[in-house]
């Protein structure tokens, strides 16, 4: 094991409250997992896979996740949905200089009003993890997903 | 079923009938008249197969088509259809191969699309006789696979299923060409990746949602928030002489945010005067030599593509129809061989704003979205666009519905023909 209990189960709770806040549309939320100087990334396999820089999304900075949560509050025009996160198990792929190298599967369900439940966003997280003195935060998130179609939009936080 | 016809209100091309969104009949033959016919459509840009041997999957209209780079250098757009049954046997969507093989029977191909080899084409010897094979008159080069007209421009490519199609220069006409030279001027790209959405809306959709200046001030509330766009920007719109392909050109103002009296240009409800970025980088914008003045130009090259210039972002959005009542649209990023790194940080820093998550790109394919469903619910109907008034013609500001017009008057000749 790379990390002692007390880590892993800060990273598990990590990934869990991350899930739970992103699925309850108080958007706000979302920001606070970050540290200031963060980078969110949400980009198509293909693109990491093929070493090409461009993500859908791509945010250096704990700035620009509130731009996007201000974006997507008061902004952009879309369809409101529900998105239900469902987040594997993280693994520890290695820690250097205190900084958590994990990873984790993840599917996010879309639900539209009158509509059915439906597999909106299939992937990986691939993350790097801090202690700060507000806990454990995300100091790198890059979300890799293997879904080819975005069906239509993307507009919440995966 | 009887499916609902195309009745047009007037003989302008102000109203917009519903059934030409609707109407799976109609769907086949545009599919025909503009995608596989008389048309040059968008395949990709030559940096996606820059090796002898790569190639990539791609489509025009609903057809599956192939660009290769062949051991000479030369760009070859094949379809992927199997010269024997039909197969559809491209499965990677890029790669690098030597030869193009039907794992079905092995059937295999140049990378021109010439067959090369067919198994057992002269039987199988056994006990002294020969079994089977192909008859004596089977003519390899009748058996190729479907080789697609060619032309590249400024590192573009296009191709025809048509081989009587006029040249790309004369297809695009003079006002079109010279913009699509000022963007593509012969400098090397870069390839900085691809988005993937499926909007579920009829294709036409979005190529009148890049010809519709009406909407941007309107429904990207971001762009108006955060000042880059103003219903009274400088701004020209410009066709092709039978009005199917536009150029949206505009030049941004150092007026930045609307305020004070000049709030009205904006008329945005949720237009919020005093809101700033946390993080302004998503708007370091770089003025460019190549720009030439203006700030952004959307061209619009029918039927199958978009090229956009928004300040530092640069992409080709490519138009992939499936059924009248959904498209494929794919975004192809790039930037300039002369780039420094600075300035790719930026073209991707500001693609932020585009694409499937785009903070001024997402709500476009949201509303087409909800437009194909009203559709749907009413093929009798149909939609206004009168703006600026009932004709087509070039203008020298953002307050018409011209261009949209213009495609309809172009799509009611060749459709109705």
């Amino acid at each position: 094991m790379m990390v002692d209990m007390q880590t892993w189960f800060g990273i598990q709770q990590l990934y869990a409250d991350y899930a739970a806040a992103v699925d309850t549309g108080n958007w706000d939320l979302w920001p606070d997992f970050f540290t200031d100087d963060c980078v969110y990334r949400l980009q198509p396999r293909e693109n990491h896979e093929r070493g090409f820089p461009l993500a859908t999304l791509s945010l250096t900075s704990k700035g620009m996740l509130k731009d996007r949560v201000y974006g997507i509050s008061e902004t952009i025009y879309h369809d409101p949905y529900y998105q239900r996160h469902v987040v594997g198990a993280p693994i520890v792929r290695k820690v250097v200089d205190g900084r958590i190298h994990s990873e984790a599967n993840y599917a996010v369900f879309r639900t539209k009003l009158d509509q059915d439940s439906t597999v909106f966003n299939v992937g990986r997280y691939m993350d790097t993890i801090v202690q700060t003195p507000d806990g454990f935060k995300f100091a790198e998130r890059l979300c890799v997903y293997d879904s080819e179609m975005i069906p239509n939009s993307i507009i919440y936080p995966i | 079923m009887q499916e609902h016809p195309i009745h047009w209100e007037r003989d302008d091309t102000s109203r917009i009938p519903f059934a030409v969104y609707t109407n799976p009949d109609s769907h086949k033959k545009e599919l025909e008249r503009f995608f596989y016919k008389n048309h040059w459509s968008y395949v990709g840009l030559e940096v996606e197969i820059p090796n002898a041997g790569d190639f990539k999957r791609t489509a025009i209209g609903e057809r599956s088509v192939v660009m290769t780079r062949s051991q000479d250098g030369q760009i070859h757009v094949v379809e992927n259809v199997c010269a024997h049954r039909g197969m559809a046997f491209c499965r990677e969507r890029h790669g690098n191969k030597k030869e193009l093989v039907c794992p079905y029977h092995q059937w295999s191909y140049a990378l021109d699309g010439k067959l090369q080899g067919v198994p057992f084409r002269r039987g199988v010897r056994q006990d002294g006789k020969v079994n089977g094979g192909m008859p004596a008159d089977f003519d390899p080069k009748d058996h190729g696979l479907t080789q697609l007209k060619v032309a590249t421009r400024g590192g573009v490519v296009f191709a025809s299923f048509d081989h009587n199609v006029e040249s790309l220069e004369d297809y695009m006409g003079p006002t079109i060409l010279n913009y699509f030279d000022r963007l593509f001027s012969g400098r090397k790209l870069t390839l900085l990746g691809y988005n993937r959405q499926r909007i579920p809306g009829n294709w036409k959709l979005m190529q009148e949602n890049i010809k519709d200046p009406y909407h941007p001030g309107l429904l990207h509330t971001w762009f108006v928030t955060f000042g880059l766009w103003r219903a009274d920007n400088k701004s020209e719109l410009r066709m092709d002489k039978h009005h199917r392909h536009a150029a949206m050109i505009s030049t941004r103002g150092t007026a930045g945010q609307a305020s004070g009296d000049k709030a009205q240009v904006t008329q945005v409800s949720s237009f919020k005067e005093s809101m700033q970025l946390n993080d302004p980088s998503f708007l370091d914008i770089v003025p460019e030599p190549w720009w030439g003045g203006p700030t952004a130009v959307m061209m619009t090259l029918f039927p199958s593509v978009i090229f956009q210039q928004q300040v530092n972002s640069v992409s080709t959005r490519h138009i992939q129809p499936d059924g009248h009542g959904a498209f494929d649209f794919v975004w192809t990023h790039f930037g300039f061989e002369d780039d420094t790194p600075e300035m790719t940080e930026r073209r991707l820093r500001q693609a932020n704003l585009f694409g499937p998550a785009g903070f001024v790109s997402a709500d476009d394919g949201e509303v087409i979205e909800f437009s194909q469903q009203a559709f749907e619910t009413k093929p009798a109907h149909r939609a206004v666009a009168e703006l600026g008034g009932r004709d087509v013609g070039e203008t020298d500001h953002m307050v018409t519905e011209t261009l949209i017009r213009g495609m309809y008057d172009y799509w009611r000749k060749v459709m109705e023909d």
